[in-house]
């Protein structure tokens, strides 16, 4: 069970207002990338985020551009999930690869509110709020995998290595 | 029952007869990877593998920021050229090629049938001429480098049939607009869109190419136009490789089937901050905006620039308009040169910038300020993105562009065709 604060967003937001464009090829390191999070959608939440607080937003987040830097710069912020009500696809899939956990539920983002603490159990499934228990889809063993390692590179190099080991 | 395109492809690569909704592990034909190399290389030295596996599918073509703008920019190309060199690899295209979609369908790996993954949202723009192609993330991009595999989810496939006859001044642009502003930016997320119709069969490959470009902006994983007679010679022109078509049988089962008629179709302009916010052009002429772009790998071919010119012919750019015209790649530059288009467009005001990305993704060459509007072919108005955050950008066809560039405001190109 893990707690976080949340805050909240609404349709669309995609990778441009998540991590501008002009900063895609310049900030390589995931700290300072941190610091341009959400920079044009909400000045204030680059400064004011705290590690495991919980981003929850409408349908579509992260559409747009493939820059996985929209999932990196959001775990560096220390994001432990985002909750909302549809995920775009380049984006779901670069969130998982950069180990941050990605929760669908259209019933937790309408009721969820921003500044609101809430309880993930990523174990069973669950986000319990003040309003009730909200279920999300459990990720298959492939998606957990990646997760649990942190990520699809720190996965990939493990898998290399035992598979190296195996062929000796 | 049969399968669609995407079912048939991915089955194929897959090694076995597969539906909508499974996930098969692959190996793609082509990775393409841009500027963005540079953080790959880095995600990928961290897999401890020191060789790339197949270096003969990798495509790298430089083209965000280019010539490169800063210190910082200019180490990442540097570093991109030292990996190539290092681990050999032969498909690598520099600064001075233009937009990786553009070049990466010039020299022919754009083939039907091919499944080609890009670390590019747009690389959906390959299936104008019958690949499935896909945009993917960094490290799936470094990570297919040392394994040369992925795993993929064979989407459902929307067919969006395309009836009736372009009316003049309107253009492909001007379909994808209606078609998004319809049905909404997420209305194909983790899906297909196979466009057909004879509207569609009419379209040149450039044209295709907007349609499949922008396919990326409704959320497409994928978009798809069966390759016709009149495109075959072009791909056979330039084909690397030997290719097979790849079609939809015709008792294929699609999650939606959409009917447009475009004979009656105007201009359309997508209007800030979501290209799906969309409306025809007569519901915003006389809107005031300083700067024109004419170019990006949505409409920065041979045949917008011709457009573009024949609207600006002979007549000069409004004197509050700063108006770009980028060609999308070196070959679409020296067409336009030897057609004498680039004497119109430097006659009538316009400022030439290299062939490449430009200010589409708001890096380089014509940063917007605050309060400022800028009028552009591309295929992204996303708040922010061509500079400030307190900016708006619209998005319209070259020739809608071009007429706006001569009146200071936002117009209607019927006018000028």
């Amino acid at each position: 069970m893990s707690t976080g604060r949340v805050w909240k967003y609404g349709d669309d937001v995609n990778t441009d207002v998540i991590f501008p464009g002009k900063y895609t090829y310049s900030v390589l390191e995931p700290e300072e990338m941190a610091r341009h999070a959400l920079e044009d959608l909400d000045p204030d939440f680059a400064q004011r985020v705290k590690q495991g607080d919980v981003i929850v937003a409408g349908r579509n987040f992260g559409c747009g551009s493939s820059r996985e830097q929209a999932a990196t710069c959001l775990k560096a912020a220390g994001v432990q999930a985002v909750i909302a009500k549809s995920f775009a696809r380049i984006f779901f899939r670069n969130a998982i690869n950069q180990g941050l956990p990605v929760l669908q539920s259209t019933e937790a983002a309408d009721s969820i509110e921003s500044g609101e603490k809430i309880d993930i159990d990523f174990a069973s499934g669950e986000i319990k709020t003040g309003k009730g228990v909200f279920a999300f889809p459990p990720f298959p063993d492939s998606v957990l995998g990646i997760l649990q390692e942190g990520g699809l590179i720190p996965y990939t190099a493990k898998r290399l290595k035992e598979s190296q080991k195996r062929r000796c | 029952m049969g399968r669609t395109f995407s079912e048939k492809v991915l089955g194929l690569k897959a090694g076995a007869e597969v539906r909508a909704g499974r996930v098969v592990t692959v190996s793609p034909d082509y990775i393409l990877s841009h500027d963005n190399s540079a953080a790959i290389i880095q995600e990928f030295n961290k897999l401890g593998v020191g060789n790339v596996r197949c270096p003969k599918k990798l495509v790298i073509i430089l083209d965000h920021v280019v010539p490169a703008s800063s210190e910082k920019y200019a180490a990442n190309h540097k570093a991109i050229r030292e990996f190539v060199s290092q681990q050999k690899i032969p498909n690598f295209f520099d600064i001075h090629q233009g937009i990786c979609h553009q070049v990466f369908s010039e020299n022919g790996f754009a083939l039907p049938g091919k499944l080609i993954l890009g670390a590019d949202s747009h690389t959906t723009s390959y299936g104008a001429f019958g690949a499935f192609s896909a945009g993917i993330g960094r490290s799936e991009v470094a990570s297919l480098w040392a394994t040369d595999e992925i795993w993929l989810r064979v989407p459902e496939t929307i067919k969006i049939e395309i009836k009736g006859s372009l009316p003049s001044g309107v253009f492909a642009k001007d379909i994808i607009l209606k078609i998004i502003g319809d049905q909404g930016a997420d209305r194909a997320n983790y899906k297909a869109v196979e466009f057909s119709g004879e509207a569609v069969k009419r379209l040149s490959v450039a044209s295709r190419l907007v349609l499949a470009n922008m396919a990326a902006e409704m959320g497409a994983k994928n978009g798809y136009i069966v390759p016709d007679e009149s495109v075959i010679p072009w791909i056979k022109d330039r084909a690397r490789d030997e290719f097979e078509v790849i079609a939809s049988d015709q008792d294929a089962q699609y999650e939606a089937v959409l009917d447009y008629d475009v004979s009656s179709l105007q201009p359309q302009v997508a209007c800030p901050h979501t290209v799906d916010n969309v409306k025809p052009v007569s519901e915003l002429e006389g809107l005031r905006f300083h700067q024109a772009v004419i170019g990006t790998c949505t409409n920065g071919r041979l045949e917008d620039l011709e457009v573009a010119a024949a609207v600006l012919r002979g007549k000069t750019v409004h004197t509050q308009v700063r108006a770009l015209v980028i060609p999308a790649s070196r070959q679409v530059y020296l067409e336009a040169l030897n057609k004498g288009l680039m004497n119109i467009f430097a006659e009538a005001g316009c400022l030439i910038l290299n062939p490449g990305c430009g200010p589409c993704l708001g890096a380089h060459q014509g940063i917007l300020a605050p309060g400022e509007v800028a009028l552009s072919t591309a295929n992204r108005n996303f708040r922010g993105r061509m500079g400030s955050r307190d900016a708006e950008i619209y998005l319209a066809s070259p020739a809608t562009v071009a007429a706006s560039s001569l009146e200071g405001k936002i117009a209607d190109p019927r006018r000028y065709l």
